[in-house]
């Protein structure tokens, strides 16, 4: 069964004086019960957009989201918690309240589900923070430990899918495996789904059981991890894993792709690719390859 | 020039932060340190540039040349800074000023350091933007920052960085904030610049692909200290210290080497 289903979605920025933005120009991806899922592009390309539409915080254009056999709508944030979604965003200041101490913020998670068996310090320590940190304020962890709180807080309204946008982008180095991880097996533990966005592929690739690649708007190529690391099939997800340098010692320097991704208020003709693809046919220019799951003319399925 | 740390350390607050550091950067050469966050490595390149924080109490040496950096005075040092040693940070936004067009942030250093006119550090400045391959280096030249993407604002802080012509080139994590097809091109773009303009580079990163894929000689540090210093071939395929080892096993794909 899917728990999230995403169909022909199309978001769109509107601002006065400005060209409309189609950010997600129809995109289609589903998550199931225990499935970890990475969506990966590069910035800009329209991860957040659809993120914050399925949280219901933009707008849906066109198309529809369904969670749980249900369609979404937009909703106020308290609506939410009782949905089941619940959203880790980069910045952990930004969602939590700087006044209030940490086990007061996870209490508030753990009252909308009316959890009275669980306690704040319980929902710490799974997160591997020791119990008595409860009492603390926001600004005395590290970057790492406060996203930790943050998911705590996530954690507490027993979400059925948990989103991360970004999660790990503002921690160090060494923090930003560990929290993936953590959050891969969170979710999973709770059979929850995880919706994972990163602009880091080898961090996804360590936690994704499947991988959506993401550009200008549309969904490229979907797959299995492993599968998609070992053959990716669409010429933007070959440039993108041919960018990551490897640590063979050999002093390789990545490919570059060429040119910068294209404005979406005004995406080429065609493949939305095609400026930027190596292997560019004529049908390119033309015709839309607006198929699954590789959407480019080399891989148009039979 | 060569840039020779020795013995360096640095505590703060009574707290040892580097405890006794030596690493030789060399004209031409990307020497890449690698570690945690915490071990020093941010703290090494901040003590080179003579920017540590206020009472941080320091001993050991950095030659530059003939010079003991740690004993220049303040207004030698401060020649130093900006001049033959440079800088670019993890965030171009710390190198950049928001309100100020990138033209004026380029020529400000050059004329204040190598004290040009304002047409020649114009000339200089729009063949620096070329040189990082900024696309119409003429007009970008009278553009702000918010009007480029993030790896344009990367190759524009590398183009500040080189406007004095610095020997020494201390990167803290310049890609780890941006995409990777960016980050190839700027990984690119410092390897070039390195190579033709024989600047020693201090490479610090995290991500052990970026220093395969560019560094000539890899330090690992840990805890204040550098454990393994070495050929990057050496470095990241024999790993001498166990340390390194779990650095290298811990990585993603660790079962593919
Ligand atoms: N609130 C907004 N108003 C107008 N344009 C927006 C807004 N949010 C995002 N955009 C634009 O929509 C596009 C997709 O952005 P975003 O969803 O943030 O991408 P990503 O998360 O993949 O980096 C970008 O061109 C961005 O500039
Ligand atoms: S459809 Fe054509 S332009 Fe688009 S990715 Fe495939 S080959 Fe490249
Ligand atoms: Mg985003």
């Amino acid at each position: 069964m899917t728990l999230l289903s995403i169909d022909d979605l199309v978001v769109e920025h509107r601002s006065p004086g400005r060209p409309v933005v189609r950010a997600v120009a129809g995109a289609s991806l589903t998550v199931g019960p225990g499935e970890v899922v990475g969506l990966v592009g590069e910035s800009g390309c329209g991860k957040s957009t659809l993120a914050r539409a399925v949280c219901g915080l933009n707008p849906i254009t066109e198309g529809s989201i369904t969670f749980d056999g249900e369609p979404v709508t937009p909703l106020g944030l308290r609506r939410r918690r009782l949905t089941g979604i619940q959203m880790v965003f980069q910045d952990p200041y930004a969602s939590l309240n700087p006044r209030r101490r940490v086990g007061d913020q996870i209490a508030d998670g753990l009252r909308t589900v009316r959890d009275t068996a669980t306690s704040p310090a319980d929902l710490l320590e799974r997160v591997g923070l020791p119990r008595e940190f409860a009492g603390r304020h926001p600004h005395e962890f590290s970057g790492g430990q406060r996203q930790r709180v943050a998911i705590a807080r996530a954690l507490a309204a027993r979400p059925r899918l948990l989103i991360g946008d970004e999660p790990i982008s503002a921690l160090d180095a060494s923090a930003q495996a560990q929290v993936a991880r953590l959050m891969r097996d969170l979710a999973v533990e709770s059979g929850a789904g995880l919706l994972f966005i990163s602009h880091d592929l080898s961090v996804v690739r360590l936690i994704a059981d499947r991988i959506v690649v993401m550009y200008l708007g549309r969904i490229v190529e979907v797959g299995d991890t492993a599968e998609v690391w070992a053959d990716p099939r669409h010429p933007y997800t070959r440039a993108l894993l041919g960018a990551v340098p490897k640590p063979d010692g050999l002093g390789v320097l990545p490919a570059e792709l060429p040119g910068d991704v294209p404005d979406p208020a005004n995406p080429p003709g065609g493949c939305r690719f095609h400026p930027r693809c190596p292997l560019v046919m004529d049908v390119c220019r033309e015709k839309d390859p607006g198929f699954g799951p590789v959407a480019c003319w080399l891989h148009e399925p039979k | 020039m060569t840039l020779d740390i020795g013995g360096l350390t640095v505590s703060i607050g009574g707290k040892e932060i580097l405890r006794g550091v030596d690493l030789r950067l060399e004209a031409g050469r990307v020497h890449g340190l690698a570690g945690e966050s915490g071990s020093g490595k941010t703290m090494t390149g901040l003590a080179v540039l003579g920017l540590l924080p206020h009472g941080a109490r320091v001993s050991g040496a950095i030659r530059l040349g003939e010079r003991d950096l740690l004993t220049l005075p303040p207004k030698e040092l401060n020649r130093v800074r900006g001049g033959e040693v440079a800088m670019v940070f993890q965030d171009p936004a710390t190198s950049l000023h928001p309100m100020l067009t990138i033209g004026k942030q380029l020529t400000e250093h050059m004329r204040h350091h190598l004290k040009l006119g304002r047409a020649e550090a114009r000339a200089r400045a729009v063949e620096l933007l070329g040189k990082v391959r900024i696309p119409g280096p003429e007009e970008a030249y009278g553009r702000f920052p918010h009007q480029f993407s993030g790896g344009m604002r990367q190759r524009i802080a590398i183009a500040i960085a080189l406007a004095c012509s610095p020997k020494v080139l201390i990167a803290d994590e310049p890609t780890t904030a941006l995409d990777v097809t960016v980050q190839a091109g700027v990984l690119r773009l410092l390897r070039g610049l390195c190579d033709e303009l024989g600047l020693a580079v201090l490479l610090v990163t995290h991500d052990l692909g970026v220093m395969s894929a560019v560094a000539d000689e890899v330090s690992v540090m840990k805890d204040g200290l550098v454990v393994e210093s070495g050929p990057r071939g050496q470095v990241l395929r024999e790993p001498a210290h166990a340390y390194t080892r779990s650095l290298l096993d811990s990585l993603p794909d660790a079962e593919l080497r």
